[in-house]
């Protein structure tokens, strides 16, 4: 049997309610939000850490705290709820298949789709680091639910790589928990985190950031029982000569987040290469008609409150769709990143469709001071300010002006480049 | 006199601030690029404050082994292990609701730990 | 004592095998493992290749053994629930000048009972193979190779000798064998076993083992090889399992998909000291990322999950041996094991049983159980199969490892087969959970819970990754003491 839904919701953390209650607010009556935990606010609920909210409630939550919020709003009516229950497939033609122990097997149609699954922790493996796989090496992600959410401690003395903000995070929380923190290493010459965390997690505890380091070898059989750490050089390769070994148990890695969309794929979503995340346009709309994304699974954010502030946008627009109010023009003029610049969200955009002012984020690929950010429609620059300082760790974006764009008759495209003049 | 290195925690750059305290008063702040890190060095050196959070376990609910908490307001950073400490043995029993006090006047600070989800 | 007919050193492949084929007949078998669960030692971290038997030189044990486990695998595998893919090998060559040498295989293969080889080229390859390196020219096509589950077969084989009377005890690591009358002695840190046969397959320590008993010494050289593990987005990159022709230059690498959909690339291989010497080198990974393009262009590396390394019990002779030892009546070695020694596990295990027959004449058992049923898999099962499934047990609904579809009826299964999981790794071998992309990161925690509520003697908090020392937890929250802190 397959029910139907207007918009279904896949996934109810951050970005999955505020896409939900965004739609509803549009006017859309007939929303499913799924979700594979059996509760909803996704990884917050173990981010128990403040610093939530400033720019959406003007004050400082924790993570659960700010899902209570969206959760409480969610539930004032009008949006239903899957609980403990995983989305295996997902259709071009958007029928959710779902499984759940309470249900089964379930068949959803919807019309249309907003993909709002999050994303995952890169694993060791993924680095490559030499040496033997024992007890005692978690993703910072995995420490975190072990000490939060279960009450229990994975480790005494602890070497952290990777300067990714949950790994910063753990370095406090674990210190707080009676273990010690003998550093953390980073490979890149600065770190991926925010300031404030290093300060107030690294600082504050006398913690060393060790950077342009890594991790060459783990030792230990059964439990960690050491990691070597090395100087790299200006291509992250390991400096001979330079290794210590740091006696631990316990190797957290924090070394960067996938998007996690592996079901996007079953529904033929095309993704980019940069971002792993989908390809969309100024919609939020992936290549496949009627299906959205937002949040971490579309790319990885640095701040809950922007999540919130992009699935908002890619529900209401959801909500545009099925309302039948979402024209497609058939036009596309795509965002060009280069000169510095990574990656834009959106990829292209539509200035007929575009609202009044349009925020297009991105990421720079490197620690840039004094450096301006400029935005070109085909030759002409109309976007030139100067930032002190961008990093890689930290989301930029830039507020585009429909009107602007309007006044390009013909626009080919749109270039996001950083100049030093 | 005191001279208290600061990173300032304002924006990525991350500025190197000197921040000269003489009787509890700053009366120099060096390596700020912008009035914010101005402000923050002026806090900071004076009166560093922090918010603790952590989590304690919870009896008696049917879907969580922990429910997390936070100081319901600033903490002196220098008494932020005796807040941690204050949390040693304590459990708390379900139902649990945000903001319920947790323990109360946390180690002499006059700030409570409250609850920061519900259970 | 009791006098036990057959003591088996050695739970991998090689003595489960051993162990099923002897459960057919009216014998008391007991299997001493080291480890706290099967397929710890070279079982777990090899090719996974079921070999066509071309490469073992014309005479030689391994020729025959791997010619007969190729033709038993098949029939094995449907019986006792184990995965396998008959996707057939290339041997792939990048020079015209190399063709000799592939025929040169082709010619061995042929002499060691190898069907329907062929030299294959040109458009003919690209079609079977189009991800091949465009510098290869041929390829010697093996049809009867396959790729299988090697953690499964392992332990299918051991769970069926134990649904056949055997007996198995982990964490016994033997630590002596003594002639006791007609008998042998075999001490453990805790009991001391008395037996008519002992059968060493005791993998890389196969070497001590025997030299306890004999003054012919033997000596195992752990050869490493290291291999990286590939997301099953690239498990298709490959069809076959694509050798590269061995050359003045070395024997290259392979890449292959694994039965459970992921790309596989390795080994190196290179002897080592140390017989726990399971680590990964930058050196070896290097080698790996250098070779592998020779025979297949356009590795998806970044889409590498995870690198191991494992260790063959090489010998310089480079056969297997196997046979009474002599000097050492009742006493057998089931040694140096090495590749192809998975794929000949089953026949291994045919000619250990016929020699324990020449020793103990044992009668044939008429109840013996051929069969058994392994844990189902829903990832690869249509919605039609998985929607029965949860018809059947509901928690086959509550996915638990979301990379690889593994759900909590699979896990609780696991751990309540008669030879259960006690540890990750184990739950992990028995059903592919944490072997994903995220590498157990989300998954470890629920895997836990449900070991911990499971299992009566085991908590949460003693939980291990494999066995104890590996534990994975160190106490509760704010529980740490001298929490050295600034």
């Amino acid at each position: 049997m397959t029910v139907n839904y207007d918009i279904v919701v896949i996934g109810g953390g951050p970005a999955g309610l505020a896409a939900a209650i965004a739609a509803r607010d549009a006017g859309c009556a007939s929303i499913l939000v799924i979700e594979r935990d059996r509760e909803l606010g996704g990884i917050l609920n173990q981010c128990i850490h403040n610093g939530f909210g400033l720019i959406t409630f003007d004050e400082e939550l924790t993570g659960p705290e700010y899902a209570a919020r969206f959760e409480k709003l969610a539930l004032e009516g009008g949006i239903d709820f899957m609980l403990d229950t995983m989305v295996i497939d997902v259709s071009s033609d958007k029928l959710v298949t779902a499984v759940s122990q309470a249900e089964g097997m379930q068949f959803i149609q919807a019309k249309a789709i907003v993909l709002a699954m999050g994303c995952r922790e890169r694993p060791r493996g993924a680095l490559n680091i030499p040496g033997y796989r024992p007890a005692g090496i978690y993703s910072a992600g995995t420490a975190q639910r072990l000490v939060n959410i279960e009450g229990f401690m994975p480790g005494r003395e602890v070497v952290i790589l990777g300067s990714g903000d949950i790994g910063l995070i753990m370095a406090r929380r674990m210190t707080f928990e009676g273990a010690h923190v003998a550093c953390v290493a980073e490979l890149m010459p600065y770190s991926g985190g925010l300031k404030r965390n290093i300060v107030q997690c690294l600082d504050d505890f006398g913690i060393p950031l060790l950077l342009s380091h890594t991790v060459v070898r783990i030792e230990g059989q059964k439990r960690v029982e050491a990691v070597v750490i090395a100087e790299v050089d200006g291509h992250g390769k390991p400096i001979p000569g330079t290794e210590v070994t740091y006696p631990c148990d316990t190797l957290l890695l924090s070394v960067g987040l996938i998007p996690e969309n592996e079901l996007s794929l079953t529904a033929g979503v095309e993704l980019s290469p940069v971002t792993r995340g989908p390809v969309v346009n100024e919609v939020l709309e992936t290549k496949v008609d009627g299906i959205f994304a937002a949040g971490n699974v579309l790319h990885v954010h640095d701040l809950v409150d922007y999540v919130s502030q992009e699935a908002a946008v890619a529900g209401r627009n959801a909500a545009a769709y099925v309302a039948g109010s979402l024209e497609e023009n058939g036009v596309s003029v795509p965002v060009t990143a280069t000169d510095g610049v990574r990656y834009t969200v959106p990829q292209s955009i539509d200035p007929e469709r575009m609202p009044d002012e349009l925020t297009v984020r991105f990421r720079v690929g490197n620690v840039y001071e004094n450096r301006y950010v400029s935005v070109y429609l085909d030759g002409d620059r109309i976007y030139h300010r100067k930032r002190m300082i961008m990093a890689p760790g930290e989301m930029e974006q830039v507020v585009l002006k429909k009107a602007e764009l309007l006044a390009h008759p013909g626009l080919a495209s749109i270039t996001f480049k950083l100049e030093e003049a | 006199m005191e001279t208290i290195h600061l990173t300032c925690i304002r924006c990525p750059r991350g500025c190197q601030i000197d921040a000269v305290v003489d009787g509890g008063q700053v009366v120099s702040i060096t390596g700020n690029s912008c009035k914010r890190g101005e402000v923050y060095a002026q806090a900071e050196a004076t009166n560093p404050v922090r918010v603790v959070t952590s989590s304690v376990p919870v009896v008696g609910s049917a879907m969580h082994h922990m429910v997390s908490v936070k100081t319901a307001g600033d903490v002196p950073k220098s008494k932020v292990f005796d807040v941690v400490a204050s949390l040693k043995g304590v459990t708390v029993t379900a139902p649990v609701a945000i903001g319920d006090v947790v323990v109360s006047d946390a180690a002499g600070t006059g700030v409570d730990i409250i609850a920061t989800r519900s259970a | 004592m009791e006098t036990i007919d057959v003591l088996i050193i050695g739970a991998g492949v090689a003595g489960a095998a051993c162990a099923r084929e002897l459960s057919k007949r009216k014998l008391s078998i007991c299997v001493l493992e080291r480890e706290e669960d099967v397929c710890c030692g070279t079982t777990k971290a090899n090719s996974a290749i079921v070999h066509a038997g071309f490469d073992a030189a014309t005479g030689s044990l391994m020729a025959k053994l791997n010619v007969r486990g190729n033709e038993l695998m098949g029939p094995l595998c449907e019986d006792l629930g184990v995965d396998l893919k008959n996707i057939g090998s290339l041997v792939v060559c990048t020079s015209e000048e190399d063709i000799p040498g592939l025929q040169a295989l082709l010619d061995r293969g042929v002499a060691n009972g190898v069907k329907d080889l062929r030299i294959v080229r040109g458009e003919e390859l690209r079609e079977l193979e189009p991800n091949l390196a465009d510098e290869v020219v041929a390829a010697l096509w093996a049809p009867t190779a396959s790729i299988v589950n090697p953690f499964q077969l392992n332990w299918a084989l051991a769970e069926n000798a134990l649904a056949n009377g055997a007996e198995f005890d982990f964490n016994t690591e033997v630590t002596g064998v003594v002639r006791d009358g007609d008998c042998w002695l075999v001490s453990t840190p805790g009991e001391e076993y008395r037996a008519r046969c002992v059968i060493n397959a005791a993998g890389v320590y196969a070497d001590s083992i025997h030299n306890m008993v004999s003054d012919d010494k033997m000596e195992i050289t752990p050869r490493r090889g290291q291999y990286f593990v590939l997301d099953t987005t690239a498990g298709r990159h490959v069809g076959h399992t694509v050798f590269q022709l061995p050359t003045k230059l070395g024997k290259g690498v392979l890449v292959t998909p694994t039965t459970a959909g992921n790309l596989l690339v390795g080994p190196t291989a290179e002897d080592i000291d140390e017989k726990e010497g399971t680590d990964t080198t930058a050196a070896g990974l290097q080698e790996l990322l250098a070779k592998a393009p020779l025979s297949v262009k356009n590795i998806p590396f970044r889409e590498t999950i995870t690198s191991f390394s494992g260790l063959r019990a090489h010998r310089a002779e480079h056969d297997f041996a196997i046979g009474e030892v002599e000097g050492a009546p009742g006493f057998i070695d089931c040694a140096a094991i090495e590749s192809p020694g998975l794929t000949s596990a089953p026949a291994i295990g045919e000619m250990v049983a016929e020699i324990v027959d020449g020793i103990l004449h044992p009668e044939m058992r008429d109840d013996f159980i051929a069969t058994r049923e392994g844990i189902p898999n829903v990832e690869w099962a249509t919605d039609e199969q998985w929607a029965a499934l949860i018809e059947k047990d509901p928690a086959y609904g509550r996915v638990i490892c979301r990379c690889r579809k593994v759900t909590e009826a699979q896990i609780v299964s696991a751990i309540h087969h008669p030879l259960g999981a006690r540890s990750l790794d184990g739950i992990k071998r028995r059903t592919e959970a944490c072997m994903g992309r995220c590498q157990a990161g989300f998954c470890t925690p629920k895997i836990m819970e449900i070991l911990d509520r499971e299992l009566s003697d085991l908590a949460f908090s003693d939980v291990t990754k494999a066995g104890p020392g590996s534990e994975l937890i160190v106490g509760r929250d704010k529980e740490l003491e001298g929490g050295d802190v600034a």
